[in-house]
């Protein structure tokens, strides 16, 4: 692997503070989700699981007629359907929009697509003024970062650290009550909220038997977003839709649970069509921005496409024990903890980021979380031989596929593989103790092995077990 | 009439696949594993021709490696009755990802279905197959269990342990906090980022030093190995034991 994802992990893994946050932050949310979805709590949490993979797997098996229904019956209740083939696209249509319309002011909810395609940035460089509406992302707005986690934006950011970039960037008094400090961004973005004139949302969930976009969230900052301004316009991956209204009930009692720990989210918004005659709210205008963005490559390759049914609740991250280390932004791309794994190479290229399947120590512990099931190992253990095969390709493993190549040739050679340990056993001795590894030159000493050890023994090889075996066998036959 | 004899009086053949870590490296536990076996009435045999399962290569992405592996292992067990291996892990690989390896390979496929059924991780068979929990063992000490990810999460292994621990005399288990949280092994993970898998294992040792335990014990050595170096490091004074090395004590 190439040394500057390394350098910045070893950096996070040296930052004490960060180290607490995160493993203090993750550690909650793993306690809220094991209460929530304990046996006692919801019998049937495993059904729902079950389920939920089922409906993921149909709906993308038949996805495009389902594209379809969800465009009709969105244009049906008076909305529009945009097709977008990447970020570009939907900047293009959201500039021509606020250009038609005379917009300045856009308000955003939380959306990862809309981090996917570093929308704000986009319509920022179109001067346009973009403001973050969700707590977490407004502080990751103002302090110039990317969010370090799926569902928690700042995750690893202390309460000092917000009434700090609060005091700096807003010119107020420095708060560090988290209370105090919710208060002032509630101040600042309320103005916003009554300014704007267009909202930007992502959506949980598509609808397509009712056209409709679902919106789960806690802040209430989403609703604001979707009915204070003029013109809402919802952009949402196209793996983002459900058949019918009614699987919602599935959906909705696993996502607020694996996300947060909470049966249900404060806000459960479902929103179909702009505002119709008689109604008191609403925005005049409503479209959906349906995003490809590499999804439907990732639909075309059956025994990976599973990828998509990700609901983005966050879960494997929080149970990840790298993630809990490393944190969210030593991953490649926006997506990060275990669905980022497979997510990045899958969307972005497996020569982009290689080492990235790598990074993990297949525990499992993220597919036992997942909602729908989503066999990450699985895909990490295809995704690593992807990239072997991609580095063989271009020459850039010749090392390790020679060792590997080494290693298979003895191991289905028992004698070399015997012969191989004895010379082990003699170059081990009692005196070298536990670094015996240490003494092997210094060449094959070097690199990997030398990290390995500097934590780890390898205990002294003395006899195998095959000769202690044999000599059980002789003696038992005397 | 003993457990391991079958109704026509002639004792069941066990063989052992002992790994190429126990092999190589703790064959201690290769013989108190035979020697529990033998002592439940069991006829125990080593193929001598065995080495690897293939895991190493399966998980670096080096599937035709694993491949040439995975046949030989299969050859090398091909008529055996039942094969016990002190390892969730290796079970795993074979029990779990071989069927994925060979999926365009019919041949080894069937192959791997005919051997599956007889396929046992060392504590699985002591209880479905000798149907047996209390095998007679002492072991006057305070133990705490460690949950390998593989036995855990990919065979179901999480009672069984604890319920042949359970029985062994003056034996006092002590769950860890966070116990099913993985050690950081992992194969080469621990050997491409040696860093991060050094940080969970030093959780993993707090979380065990928290038990006061004497001991910790598990299936798998691999973790166990993990786990030794990092209390060798902090100085801690627990040892590491497989489940086999504690059900073989008297």
């Amino acid at each position: 692997m190439t040394n500057q994802p390394l350098v910045r992990i070893r950096e996070t893994l040296g930052d004490a503070r960060l180290q607490e946050a995160i493993y203090a932050a993750t550690g909650r949310l793993i306690e809220h989700r094991r209460q929530v979805v304990a046996p006692e709590a919801l019998p049937d949490y495993q059904e729902l699981r079950e389920q939920a993979r089922r409906i993921k797997e149909h709906t993308l098996e038949n996805l495009d007629a389902y594209l379809e229904q969800f465009e009709a019956e969105v244009r049906a209740r008076g909305g529009e359907v945009v097709w977008a083939r990447d970020g570009a696209e939907v900047a293009d249509f959201l500039v021509e929009l606020g250009r038609r319309s005379g917009a300045r002011l856009i308000v955003k909810s939380k959306s990862m697509t809309a981090e996917e395609i570093g929308l704000r940035e986009r319509l920022e460089a179109q001067h346009f003024e973009v403001v973050e509406t969700d707590l977490g992302e407004y502080i990751i707005q103002l302090a110039h970062e990317r969010p370090y986690h799926i569902v928690a934006p700042a995750l690893h950011k202390t309460r000092y650290e917000v009434g700090e970039i609060f005091s700096q960037k807003l010119g107020v008094p420095r708060e560090n009550e988290p209370e105090r400090q919710t208060r002032i961004a509630r101040a600042v973005l309320r103005q916003k909220f009554l300014a704007a004139d267009i909202g930007i949302t992502g959506a949980n969930f598509l609808v397509a038997d009712c056209g409709a976009v679902v919106l789960v969230e806690n802040e209430g900052n989403a609703r604001l977003t979707t009915s204070a301004p003029r013109i809402h316009v919802a952009v949402a991956g196209i793996e983002k839709l459900v058949p019918r209204a009614q699987d919602l009930a599935v959906f909705l009692k696993l996502l607020g649970r694996s996300a947060t720990g909470q049966p249900l989210t404060v806000y459960t918004s479902i929103l179909s069509g702009p505002r119709r005659a008689g109604e008191r709210d609403g925005p005049e205008q409503f479209y959906v921005v349906l995003l490809d963005n590499g999804r439907t490559r990732v639909l075309a390759e059956r025994d990976k496409r599973e990828t998509l049914y990700c609901i983005r609740c966050g879960a494997c991250a929080n149970h990840c024990p790298v993630y809990r280390r490393i944190g969210g932004h030593n991953y490649p791309w926006v997506y990060s903890g275990p669905i980022g794994q497979i997510a990045s190479p899958q969307f972005q290229g497996l020569t982009q980021d290689p080492w990235l399947p790598f990074a993990s120590s297949l525990c499992g512990a993220c597919a036992e979380v997942c909602p729908v099931k989503i066999e990450i190992p699985r895909l990490l253990l295809e995704l690593r031989a992807e990239v072997v095969k991609a580095r063989t390709r271009e020459r850039q493993n010749r090392w390790e596929r020679a060792a590997f190549r080494l290693w298979a040739w003895v191991m289905t050679r028992p004698r070399v593989y015997e012969a191989l340990s004895l010379a082990a056993g003699l170059l081990a001795s009692e005196e070298a103790g536990p670094n015996w590894l240490r003494r092997l030159p210094a060449l094959l000493n070097a690199g990997p092995l030398r990290a390995w050890l500097d934590y780890r023994d390898l205990p002294l090889p003395g006899r195998s077990f095959r000769q202690l075996w044999r000599r059980r066998t002789a003696k038992v036959r005397e | 009439m003993p457990l391991g004899y079958n109704f026509s009086f002639m004792p069941a053949r066990v063989s052992l696949f002992v790994t190429c870590l126990v092999d190589q490296f703790f064959p201690r536990v290769g013989l108190a594993m035979a020697e529990v076996l033998e002592r439940l009435g069991y006829r125990v045999e080593f193929p001598e021709a065995q080495t690897c399962c293939g895991q190493p290569a399966f998980n670096t992405g080096y599937r035709e490696e694993a491949r040439c592996v995975a046949r030989h292992f299969l050859s090398v067990f091909a008529d055996a009755d039942y094969i016990v291996a002190p390892s969730g892990s290796c079970t795993s690989m074979i029990a779990c990802h071989y069927e994925e390896l060979f999926r365009r390979d019919p041949a080894a496929l069937s192959e791997v279905r005919r051997l599956k059924p007889r396929l046992w991780e060392f504590s699985q068979f002591l209880l479905q197959v000798a149907g047996v929990e209390d095998v007679g063992a002492r072991l006057p000490a305070v133990v705490t269990y460690h949950d390998s990810c593989h036995a855990l999460r990919e065979l179901g292994i999480r009672e069984g342990p604890r319920r042949l621990l359970a029985r062994v005399r003056e034996l006092q288990l002590r769950e860890m906090p966070a116990g099913a949280e993985c050690c950081g092994f992992g194969g080469t993970f621990s050997v491409k980022f040696p860093e991060i898998s050094a940080s969970m294992v030093r959780a993993k040792i707090e979380a065990i030093r928290q038990t006061g335990a004497d001991y910790v014990v598990s299936v798998d050595v691999s973790c166990l190995m993990q786990i030794q170096g990092a209390l060798n490091r902090a100085g801690l004074p627990v040892g590491t034991l497989h489940l086999a090395e504690v059900l073989a004590r008297q």
